[in-house]
């Protein structure tokens, strides 16, 4: 993998990430700004049960951003809270410099070269904030 | 006096290092401009032959740092025309910025009005809202026109008998406008009130003729005018420092302490408490006085040019849209732009890999960015030093952009 953090990959979900695929009903929704850029992420959540069933999204963000939070639309259906809960901290520490990631965030192995850019960490990680939100949400509103 | 970019280039050591394999490109002067050989050695020299403490010790070297620190106050008062006596040092413009906001406000009473504009950073917004809410002031705001220029056609409907300040930026860090001062003064004057300028922007590109303007506040900052970060200025008229009560308490602004109560010592040093940033004080004084030995008209000849090139690159560019006036009148060679399928940080990120510093966010303006519903611009800001390769490299990187998002 190279150093290159507009790879293609990263560019294609970046323009995946920019359509609005909100949701409507949807059982819990986070919206979250990054306030040193101005970036923003909304992210809906549908559950069944324990499980989400389907996310989505609107961003307004980098590319980096964008790219984060349709990676993390794709990946949430079918993870229980408690596994899409531990995303945030996974991610946090992968970028850090640590260990491969777990099974279900395998797909954020995409963002590795954000790893040698520590001002754009919170680029990747603002739609893992809105996950834990929502998440939180879901707890709150049953 | 003659102005020679590449002579003056050469007085600055970081623009002949090389960033990512090429030579660097500075364009986000607004936000830090850097510092010439003159400041380095003056901060240098100061530390290692001359660092005391300022006007309490009676030994030599604490003579030297007084009379070193007090050059420095004139050398500011120089710059705008002023009294050494009526310049506050802070450690910033936000610094002096909240001087006024908490100490000035403390004259007012509950329903008085703040007049900000739409145009300011954030330092000059929020400093008034933390006084509001303690006094029970009401802030009203002037609001920005799709050019990036304040709306001076609301001037009417929003100052009134209870305006007692209208603080505004002299020129806008984002689009580079420079205000109409004017305007602002004779609607201040109308209803017997003061006018802040936030020359944040405006002092790293010339003398400032304070007195002429006709404002009751002005602030600097040194970071952005070629002196060290950690040291600012606000000038009042003498009359109106005296009437404002301390900000922050501490050693050097009492007059006399006991454990009931404090009198406090005369401006400016009322409002200078603890330890000033001495080193940081004399590095600004040593800019000022770099500075002052160009020759301003051809300096604002060769920055305006470069505005220009820059202006006319950008127009070029069909993907491109300037933030901001598009022509020369009455702005400074701070330029925004959006970018058609590219984020500002992209942008500024891809840019970096070509050696090419510039900015991308909303610049501390969010009440700009609201009111022109951006999320940012990317922003390229020119200093003296500055030359066409560096216009050039900027608009090239922005090919390079397209190629890799767009």
């Amino acid at each position: 993998m190279g150093d290159d953090l507009y790879q293609a990959e990263i560019v294609a979900r970046a323009k995946a990430g920019a359509a609005d695929t909100r949701l409507e009903p949807h059982d819990a929704r986070a919206t979250v700004d990054n306030p040193l850029c101005g970036d923003r992420v909304v992210l809906d959540l549908r559950m069944d049960g324990p499980r989400i069933a389907e996310a989505g999204q609107r961003t307004r963000g980098c590319a980096l951003c964008q790219a984060s939070a349709e990676t993390l639309r794709r990946c949430l259906p079918g993870l229980d809270r408690a596994a899409a809960a531990g995303g945030r901290a996974a991610l946090r520490a992968y970028l850090a410099g640590g260990a491969d990631l777990p099974p279900p965030w395998r797909d954020w192995e995409a963002f590795a070269p954000v790893r040698a850019h520590p001002s754009r960490h919170g680029c990747v990680t603002l739609a893992l904030d809105a996950l834990a939100e929502a998440l939180a949400a879901t707890e709150g509103g049953g | 006096m003659s102005f020679d970019p590449a002579a003056i280039r050469r007085e600055f050591p970081i623009l002949a290092r090389e960033v990512r394999g090429r030579k660097l490109r500075y364009l986000d002067n607004a936000a830090t401009s850097q510092v010439p050989r003159a400041v380095l050695d003056a901060v240098r020299e100061h530390d290692a032959m001359h660092r005391a403490n300022v006007h309490r010790g009676v030994h030599a070297l604490a003579e030297e740092a007084t009379q070193a620190y007090e050059a420095a106050r004139a050398d500011v008062a120089r710059w705008l025309g002023v009294r050494a006596d009526e310049i506050v040092f802070a450690s910033g413009a936000t610094a002096a910025l909240n001087i006024v906001a908490q100490s000035w406000t403390r004259l007012l009473s509950p329903g008085d009005e703040i007049l900000l504009t739409e145009l300011e950073h954030h330092s000059n917004i929020v400093p008034w809202q933390l006084a509001a809410e303690r006094a029970g002031l009401v802030i009203r705001g002037i609001p920005a026109t799709p050019e990036g220029r304040l709306d001076l056609e609301a001037l009417p409907r929003l100052v009134g008998p209870r305006t007692r300040i209208i603080a505004a930026t002299h020129v806008s860090n984002v689009t580079g406008a420079v205000t109409d001062v004017d305007a602002l003064v004779a609607a201040a004057r109308g209803v017997g009130a003061r006018v802040l300028l936030d020359g944040s922007q405006r002092a790293p590109h010339g003398p400032v003729d304070v007195p002429s303007l006709g404002v009751d506040f002005y602030v600097l900052t040194g970071h952005k005018m070629h002196g060290p970060s950690g040291i600012g200025a606000l000038w009042a008229r003498r009359e109106v420092l005296e009437s404002m009560p301390p900000f922050l308490g501490g050693g050097e602004m009492i007059r006399s302490v006991t454990l009931a109560r404090s009198t406090y010592a005369d401006p400016p040093r009322r409002f200078e408490a603890g330890t000033p940033p001495i080193a940081q004080a004399v590095g600004l004084g040593a800019a000022i006085r770099f500075l002052s030995a160009l020759d301003w008209s051809a300096v604002a000849a060769h920055e305006m040019a470069l505005a220009q090139r820059l202006l006319d690159g950008l127009a070029a560019d069909r993907r491109v849209r300037v933030v901001g006036p598009a022509g020369l009148q009455r702005r400074i060679g701070v330029v925004s732009f959006e970018m058609a399928g590219a984020h500002p940080h992209d942008v500024c990120q891809i840019l970096d890999t070509l050696g090419v510093a510039c900015r991308g966010g909303h610049h501390c303006a969010q009440p700009l960015m609201d009111r022109l519903d951006l999320a940012g611009t990317t922003r390229a800001s020119i200093a003296l030093y500055n030359d066409a390769s560096d216009i050039d490299a900027l608009l090239e990187g922005l090919g390079e952009v397209a190629r890799r998002l767009c």
